[in-house]
């Protein structure tokens, strides 16, 4: 059962070192507030999975949160390269970072097979790709019935999944709407949840076939108003492209990386201080 | 390129190729940046009725301007439905209702195999790509797929470092007989012109060229010895009604944006 309780204390009781952690978001509702979190709180040697990692997951391999990647597409979306996650996987930098890589419908597949309790995904995929050489978790079996060739890979089952969304409810229960991604399967297919919100009200307003996860299902909700930044919440907030762009020059160095992240992220107490430290910076900047 | 007379880029020659290949009516899977541009101008051009699908789950979207990312509000707001990301490759791709996929590419090889992953060695990168996201699926399971991209060395190549997407493998009838169902690549559009694959080797074939760039050019653009058709037809010249689409949705998404549409 959900309890609603502050970020700080989620992260702290719900992800431990050498979890697997999905933070999952399909450009709109990322959970970066949380990934900030799990950056304060030290987290190490975290198996990180997601089908889209962006710029929080380009922070959290920077500041050695991560010793694998479980991901099918890497990239500042609309700008270019994760500068940290080329670095770690190039250099190994601040330390080498396993990869697993997947196609898109290897992990939707594989997300949905963890939420249906099963131990691997089946698709018809990969053919002709060579992902199957270089990732042992990719392999084939043939249907029972037709002898068909179909690939599998195990399912993928987080000890944490992270999310965020629009609205819960008093009790915990969440309601997200817009571009879902693959969040529901991605709470679903994990042992433990956390959930941030944009807010909390007394009637979720639902209709009847909206995305409601409920909160028996979950492990904790967390109110972080316009805590996707610089993703955004729809209804909420619009997407801030311009850090998007502004993070590309950011990351491209070790040096300016790490003073970022000490004066934006370690050098505050949360998400609230983060957005006022980051203003105060791009007016600088500007 | 001369361009003393034209009154069109490269680039613009070339996401109005790629669109006018579109036609309407046509169910099409659609990659972000060029494919995305030129999906959308034929949506707002000659083809009204394209249903554009995109990864993230928007089905029918209809942007205003050019999304920058897969997952903009915009798709969603538009969309005639928005799904879960694993019913849109599940249901809908998988389920065998896309007639185009529209990819991207970093590489192309002359099967138009496609390369999105790493430049060099696997374990040890000179340059570490983005990665596949949906396109090994969608290069198999639409029922044809076209590819954008500019023409350059570099990104066509004799061998790719890393096949992410399978095109034509290695030519003939090697696509059947890795049981993939879909034609693969029927098209790849570059800013110098257009390349089909032979009907029987599937070897990419210049088989169009844009106003004003000579064969050479394309030659020097490609990393093997590029077939040319003897049937090489010059492509038609975009007309104002077009440009002025393309460059008005360009505008309106610069103002949105404060860039251009994006490659995420």
């Amino acid at each position: 059962m959900a309890k609603i309780t502050p970020l700080r204390e989620a992260v702290a009781s719900l992800v431990q070192d050498g979890d697997t952690v999905a933070l999952e978001g399909f450009t709109h509702l990322i959970p970066h507030a949380a990934g900030h979190e799990i950056i304060r709180q030290g987290r190490h040697d975290l198996t990180l999975v997601r089908m889209t990692p962006d710029l929080i997951y380009d922070q959290m391999i920077g500041m050695g949160c991560a010793a694998k990647l479980i991901f099918s597409w890497g990239g500042n979306p609309g700008v270019g390269s994760l500068h940290r996650f080329r670095d770690a996987v190039e250099q190994g930098w601040p330390h080498p970072l396993a990869i697993e890589e997947h196609s898109h419908a290897g992990m939707a597949n594989a997300y949905v097979a963890g939420a249906s309790n099963l131990p691997f995904a089946l698709l018809r995929g990969y053919t002709g790709s060579d992902l199957p050489k270089v990732n042992p978790n990719i392999r084939f079996v043939e249907c029972p019935f037709t002898g068909e060739r179909l690939a599998a890979i195990p399912s993928v089952r987080p000890d944490v999944t992270v999310i965020h969304a629009q609205k819960a409810d008093r009790r915990g229960n969440v309601l997200l709407w817009g571009i879902l991604g693959v969040q529901k399967e991605a709470v679903l297919a994990a042992k433990r949840s956390i959930v941030t919100v944009e807010e909390v009200v007394d009637d979720l307003e639902a209709p009847p076939n909206a995305c409601v996860l409920p909160a028996w299902a979950l492990s904790a909700v967390c109110p972080v108003p316009g805590g996707a930044y610089p993703s955004y919440a729809q209804g909420y907030s619009e997407r801030d492209n311009r850090f998007y762009k502004a993070w590309d020059p950011i990351a491209r160095s070790r040096d300016d990386f790490r003073a970022w992240m000490q004066r934006h992220v370690l050098d505050t107490d949360d998400f609230v201080g983060f957005r006022r430290v980051l203003a105060e910076s791009m007016k600088e900047a500007a | 390129m001369s361009t003393a007379t034209m009154d069109f880029t490269a680039t613009e020659i070339m996401t109005v190729a790629a669109s006018r290949l579109l036609k309407d009516g046509t169910v099409c899977f659609v990659g972000i940046g060029l494919p995305s541009t030129a999906a959308n101008l034929a949506r707002l051009t000659h083809a009204p009725e394209v249903v554009l699908i995109y990864e993230s789950g928007p089905i029918g979207a209809k942007p205003t301007v050019l999304p920058l990312s897969i997952g903009d509000g915009d798709l969603a707001l538009t969309a005639d439905t928005v799904v879960g990301t694993p019913e849109i490759f599940r249901y809908w791709l998988q389920g065998g209702r896309i007639d185009v996929g529209f990819l991207g590419a970093a590489q192309v090889d002359r099967f138009a195999n496609i390369n999105t992953t790493v430049i060099g060695p696997y374990d040890t990168p000179k340059v570490r790509l983005p990665g596949a996201g949906g396109a090994p699926e969608i290069a198999s399971q639409a029922k044809e797929v076209f590819i954008v991209l500019k023409q350059n060395p570099k990104a066509f190549v004799a061998k790719l470092p890393f096949v992410t997407s399978a095109g034509h493998l290695d030519g003939g009838d090697a696509r059947a007989r890795a049981g993939i169902p879909g034609a693969g690549p029927t098209a790849v559009i570059t800013d110098l012109g257009i390349l089909t694959p032979d009907p029987v080797s599937k070897e990419l074939t210049l088989t169009g060229i844009h106003p004003g760039v000579t064969v050479e050019q394309v030659k020097a653009a490609t990393g093997w010895d590029l077939k040319i058709s003897p049937d090489l037809k010059t492509t038609e010249i975009p007309d104002a009604g077009t440009l002025t689409a393309l460059r008005d949705l360009q505008a309106r998404t610069a103002a949105a944006h404060g860039q251009s549409g994006g490659e995420g």
